[in-house]
């Protein structure tokens, strides 16, 4: 095993790795045409991408819609998970699996699912309606990720607070809250991460002008393949990962501050 | 008791809003799959009159009076089109018929079944309104049917269709059952090694596996191509180490669409795997040791049935996320590559047929059920 394992492994992370590595040098070539490797290093796709007002209301458009998706997974994840958190009742398996169904359905059916709904209510081809889609498929990060930081943390505190004097609202603001926030930044930007990646139900609601980034990346794509989708490519990667990481850590430090 | 209620006033806004927004949504799509509104919305009376009717023969005069005055309408209302529309897709012939009714229609008078006869043939012939009397029901199975090559005949009886579909669907259960195959081989061995390696290595190993798992699967969609076209980086390492003599095509094939997708659902396999694997307690294999077991006895009769439950996982996730792939074969696949969700966004975005698109995610839906099933199932008698 120890044998095959030092040569399966290396094989295996460079295959993982491999997409990652050619975006980077892809969108940096100085020719005409996709090159790998490039024909020469230059920022004259990254200037296409900055000058092309697409991509710049792409981006706009999908900061809208990542922001309020994360804004609505928030106002309804948190309080959802400090309630799970707070009480063992019959039907919190249930509760649970519910939360995290938008993520156990295959992606085209919740896609498909979340367009007839929102098709419905006649937001199907806006931004809001997107937004509100995203939604749905973020709160789950929320969830678990506020309940996570506040696993280690017994609802007795809150008990504590009371017999010390604190009303119910001040013992939420003064504990609950901050030893949960790390749990909320990391779902608040797992949320905004998942909607900033989404293509699926972009690919249904959107209409031509309301295009978000990965929507643009795709219509380019399937148009013609520029370097330039490259650069975008890039620039979207580092964001995913930054925003990644961070919430990763900040996951992982209530572990060492509770 | 206190606390019990706080808990209920926090939870309740969420799940209200997920049932809104989400299991309601989904019991539409199952709706959509079987309903059948248009030929009721347009012409309610004629409707009306030919479930009313028993279906042998030809149906009495109310039903030809009542379309003859309610084809004008619908035309009229422009609600016609969605019901030509609709039933040309199961049976040709029917929109021109229903236009070419709707406009004689007002020219005629009573006995109307004779001026129907007169203008088409096919108005005499019992099958056509058996056919109108099966549009006319509040919900239909041709959807459904359709998505597994099956239609019903003018009686009502079931029979094999156009083989359209079903070789889709086997495909894209082959294309999802070999991708968790080879995610398994490749990510049992890594995982195993995670567990195994010292801690600032293991970190480095994680950060490999996440990285990626955090980039869009457009990225790295995206990112294939480059790397597998004519004069991409990996036909010109192959052709340059004499592998090759010219450059293949790697893209549009089925090899391409694999590799990438194991490329996106590997970290699905690995990091389930891994949680259970280093869970399994070292003293274990210790003791195994103590009392004679070699390699091979130890991983076969220890380690292997302890890792199962991450094993079952993993292949459940990897075979539900792979099910329901689009982005990947659409954009790297050949014609012949794409799967379920391709035909889902066609009939969505394309052909505008709601009905055939639902029936389609309904049927990935139940797969997918099973399958959830199943492993749990597997899971629990591995538990035991």
């Amino acid at each position: 095993m120890r044998r095959i394992v030092a040569i399966t492994t290396p094989l295996t992370l460079l295959l993982l790795i491999a997409p990652l590595l050619a975006v980077i040098p892809a969108g940096l070539t100085g020719g005409e045409t996709l090159a790998l490797p490039p024909e020469g290093l230059s920022l004259r796709w990254w200037k296409v991408l900055a000058e092309d007002p697409r991509w710049g209301e792409a981006l706009l458009n999908s900061l809208l819609v990542g922001m309020g998706a994360t804004v609505v997974s928030l106002a309804l994840g948190v309080p959802a998970a400090i309630g799970l958190w707070l009480a063992r009742f019959p039907g919190r398996g249930v509760v649970l699996a519910l939360c995290a169904l938008p993520l156990a359905v295959p992606s085209v059916t919740a896609a498909l699912a979340l367009y007839f709904g929102l098709a419905a209510i006649g937001l199907a081809n806006s931004l809001a309606g997107l937004a509100l889609a995203h939604a749905v498929l973020g709160v789950p990060f929320v969830v678990i990720a506020v309940l996570a930081s506040l696993r280690m943390v017994d609802p007795v505190l809150l008990r504590a607070a009371a017999a010390s004097g604190a009303t119910r609202p001040a013992a939420y603001a003064r504990i609950v809250i901050p030893l949960a926030s790390p749990g909320i930044a990391a779902g608040g930007l797992f949320a905004f991460a998942a909607s900033f990646d989404e293509l699926m139900v972009a690919i249904f609601v959107t209409a031509p002008g309301a295009f978000t980034l990965p929507r643009q990346m795709y219509a380019g794509i399937r148009e013609q393949l520029s370097p330039a989708i490259f650069a975008a490519a890039t620039f979207v990667t580092v964001l995913a990962i930054t925003l990644m990481w961070t919430a990763e850590t900040l996951a992982r430090r209530r572990v060492r501050g509770a | 008791m206190n606390d019990r209620r706080t808990a209920f006033v926090l939870i309740t806004p969420l799940m209200a809003a997920l049932a809104l927004a989400f299991l309601l949504p989904l019991g539409l799509t199952l709706w959509r799959a079987v309903a059948n509104p248009e030929f009721r919305d347009a012409m309610p009376r004629a409707a009306h009159l030919l479930r009313a009717w028993d279906g042998t023969g030809l149906p009495p005069e109310p039903v030809f009076a009542a379309l003859a005055t309610e084809l004008p309408g619908a035309q009229a209302a422009q609600t016609l089109g969605a019901v030509t529309r609709r039933l040309n897709e199961e049976r040709s012939g029917m929109r021109s018929l229903l236009l070419a009714t709707a406009r004689a229609a007002p020219g005629m008078e009573a006995p109307y079944a004779a001026g129907f006869a007169t203008l088409d043939p096919a108005w005499a012939d019992p099958a056509t309104w058996r056919f109108l009397r099966r549009a006319a029901s509040p919900m239909t199975a041709a959807w459904l049917l359709r998505a597994v090559d099956l239609a019903q005949d003018d009686a009502g009886r079931v029979i094999a269709a156009e083989a359209l579909f079903r070789p889709m669907l086997l495909r894209t259960l082959s294309i999802a059952a070999t991708v968790t195959l080879i995610c398994l081989l490749l990510g049992y061995p890594l995982a195993w090694h995670l567990t195994r390696m010292r801690p600032e290595h293991a970190r480095i190993v994680r950060a490999l596996i996440l990285v990626p798992f955090w980039s869009s699967i457009l990225v790295r969609s995206a990112a294939w191509i480059a790397l597998l076209q004519r004069d991409g980086a990996v036909n010109a390492a192959l052709v340059g180490s004499g592998l090759l003599d010219a450059p293949a095509q790697l893209l549009f094939t089925r090899g391409a669409v694999l590799l990438a997708m194991v490329q996106v659902l590997l970290p699905f396999m690995v990091l389930p795997l891994a949680a259970v694997m280093g869970r399994i307690e070292p003293r274990l294999m210790l003791a195994a040791t103590g009392l004679g077991a070699g390699p091979v006895a130890l991983f076969l009769r220890v380690f292997l049935p302890l890792s199962l439950p991450g094993v079952a996982a993993g292949c459940a996730i990897v075979f539900t996320v792979a099910a329901g792939f689009y982005v990947t074969p659409a954009l790297i696949g050949g014609a012949r590559d794409q799967m379920v969700g391709s035909f889902v966004v066609f009939f969505t975005n394309q052909t505008i047929n709601w009905g055939m698109a639902a029936a389609l995610s309904a049927l990935l839906l139940a797969l997918v059920g099973l399958v959830a099933l199943l492993s749990r199932n597997a899971l629990r008698r591995i538990a035991a």
